[in-house]
């Protein structure tokens, strides 16, 4: 049997960022994911780099995570954002009533910002709405969804992590109440194998309530999908976002080609399970021309539905009452199974910290003294990730 | 609501070996896209593997052909292509992991040594006035590293030392916006009988790439490079 210190489980943004962390401390590291590497959520979210404003009132423990690991991130992974920043704009009256909450909460959680009149914003962005009343710039910029996480598994690659696509997991073996393993089914060999692990991290993001049920253990996990619209053509260069409190539509966010509109956001039992709402297409085109009024009229590109995986309890409306905030689950102390850690919620934006707090835990659990050098280690290009085989 | 019947390429070296097609018929609504039917595919065979991962046209791995033809699965609407039915393969011109999976290490291998920044200048709204701290707006490069323009290539089907358009188109950004690269070493590595002068200048490349990068118009800006440099 094959037998690795840690065994991650889902190959999204979290479980790149922990590879690459573990690595760096030494340990023996295998991922599996039973598609492609950011075939989940990761790949499809709207490609943006958080500042963290859109949470500074409202999610002031999010926005701080997101504006430290956003600093981060641009120390590590250079030449892998559109660093353009980004505006909170107030269109409405009612926006402009929200104005001192947001930026007493941008003070509070040290994002750094600068107001701008009206007419610069026109200047920076001349698509914007001409009614706009207030302009706030901050840090936001734009991500390439699959390739940061690219760079963090070629990186933890080239340190000795084994990267096992196309790997489902069946079971994870137990032993008393103790996981020592996985059970895994490879669909291209179609074979089935065991492999074992010292700990066994469950980081399969929207997905990771179902393989907790595995262990018999329940992670406070709600899928919560949003609609997200592609539309051809760059209208804004800076990441346009609505400054009121997080709704639907909200933030227009151009990424390369493209200008990305979401979300709209709903809950779901079942990540597998997406049904596309049509009705949220015309709803996004309405929010995104609020914004950028030519909008209305750019081709469509593509609409999608990609599930978040927020932590929170039953009863769970629409998903926006939700904290973006993540949560590592030592299974040991809270439900007595050993040899299982569960991480999750969170954003791709903080996938680098969710992997120093989950890293901390497992080795402190097989007693390792290595620290975490993420914060400084700048990782390779993300075309490393298929220099595999030359 | 119509129903669509697909054919869909089965290879899993030494499991479904010989390759097979297998049959679905899918009901699709006027926005199902390809990859959309892959995912309902998959809900009852979670053997059935392919690439995919933004949903949007802007990551490049779910390059495939379709009807014959290279496209991305995710932004090919299935009613747009008015037909009973559809034919889902692998792309061409690279080895075939698993179903639809090709592997990607030979476009990298090519692609790769260019080193082009992935960061370029934003073209995009040329009258407004970026941030002082930002100076110029960036956008990222056009292409997505699909593998499209490989699979469509009639000289890549037949010489695997060709360094291929993808290579080449990334070539000639790095010549048109060095970002600090050394243009000469990149003009070393196109200038030969197995860069810019194997293309046949079919222009299959270009007809065949998602977003518009034109690596057969690269390949002839390399060359007159090349030329207007030499004289």
């Amino acid at each position: 049997m094959q037998k690795f210190h840690v065994v991650i489980i889902g190959g999204g943004a979290t479980g790149a960022a922990l590879a690459h962390d573990l690595s760096l401390r030494g340990l023996r590291v295998t991922v599996v994911e039973r598609g492609e590497v950011t075939s989940g959520t990761t790949g499809r979210h709207h490609g943006l780099l958080h500042s963290g404003a859109r949470y500074a009132v409202k999610d002031q423990e999010s926005a701080k995570e997101c504006i430290q690991e956003n600093m981060i991130l641009r120390k590590i992974a250079p030449g892998s954002f559109e660093l353009n920043n980004g505006l909170f704009v107030a269109i409405t009256d009612e926006d402009m009533a929200y104005r001192p909450a947001f930026l007493e909460g941008l003070e509070t959680c040290g994002i750094p910002y600068k107001e701008i009149t009206p007419q610069e914003a026109l200047r920076r962005e001349p698509n914007l709405n001409p009614a706009v009343k207030a302009a706030v710039e901050v840090p936001d910029g734009t991500m390439d969804a699959m390739r940061l996480p690219l760079r963090f598994f070629a990186t933890a690659q080239r340190n000795g992590a084994v990267i096992k696509t196309y790997t489902e997991v069946e079971e994870l073996l137990m032993q008393g109440k103790t996981v020592t393993g996985v059970r895994v089914r490879d669909h291209v060999t179609e074979k089935t194998y065991e492999i074992g692990a010292d700990i066994v991290v469950n980081a399969a993001g929207a997905w990771s309530g179902k393989i907790a049920a595995m262990a018999g253990v329940h992670v406070p996990l709600q899928p919560s999908p949003g609609v997200l619209v592609a539309v051809y053509g760059r209208w804004n260069n800076m990441v346009l976002n609505r400054m009121h409190r997080s709704g639907d539509g909200d933030i227009i966010v151009p990424q390369r080609t493209l200008s990305v509109i979401g979300t709209s956001s709903w809950v779901v039992e079942d990540p597998d399970r997406l049904e596309m709402k049509k009705e949220h297409i015309r709803l996004m085109y309405e929010y995104g021309a609020a914004l950028v009024p030519a909008i209305k009229g750019a081709k469509m590109r593509a609409a999608w539905a990609a599930a978040r995986p927020l932590i929170g309890s039953g009863g769970a409306q629409t998903g926006r009452e939700l904290s973006r905030t993540f949560k590592c689950f030592d299974h040991a102390e809270r439900d007595g199974v050993e040899g299982f850690v569960t991480i999750a919620g969170g954003k791709a934006t903080t996938a680098r910290g969710m992997a120093e707090v989950t890293a901390d835990v497992v080795a402190r659990k097989l007693g390792i003294d290595a620290p975490c050098r993420t914060r400084e280690v700048v990782l390779l290009p993300h075309t490393a990730y298929y220099r595999r085989r030359w | 609501m119509a129903t669509v019947t697909f054919k869909i390429y089965r290879y899993k070296p030494g499991a479904i070996d010989p390759p097979r097609y297998d049959t679905f018929r899918v009901e699709v609504e006027d926005h199902t896209t390809v990859l959309d039917v892959l995912e309902i595919l998959r809900l009852d065979d979670p053997t059935l593997t392919y690439r995919h991962s933004c949903h949007h046209g802007s990551c490049g791995t779910c390059g495939m052909l379709v009807n014959g033809k290279e496209v991305l699965a995710c932004v090919t609407n299935v009613l747009a292509l008015k037909s009973d039915e559809v034919v889902i393969e692998p792309l061409r011109n690279a080895p075939v992991v698993s179903d639809l999976v090709v592997d990607m290490t030979p476009f990298f291998e090519k692609y790769a040594p260019v080193e082009m920044p992935y960061i370029r200048r934003s073209e995009y709204l040329p009258e407004a006035e970026p941030p002082e701290d930002v100076g110029e707006y960036m956008r990222f490069e056009s292409c997505l590293e699909c593998g499209l323009c490989l699979s469509a290539c009639p000289v890549v089907a037949t010489d695997p030392d060709y360094l291929g358009p993808a290579a080449l188109a990334a070539a000639a950004r790095v010549v048109q916006e060095p970002r600090g690269h050394d243009v000469p070493s990149i003009f070393q590595m196109v200038d030969n009988d197995e860069g810019c002068w194997r293309c046949h200048a079919a222009m299959e490349c270009s007809a065949a790439c998602p977003n518009g990068v034109d690596p057969g118009g690269m390949i002839m800006f390399l060359r007159k490079a090349l030329l207007t440099q030499k004289r």
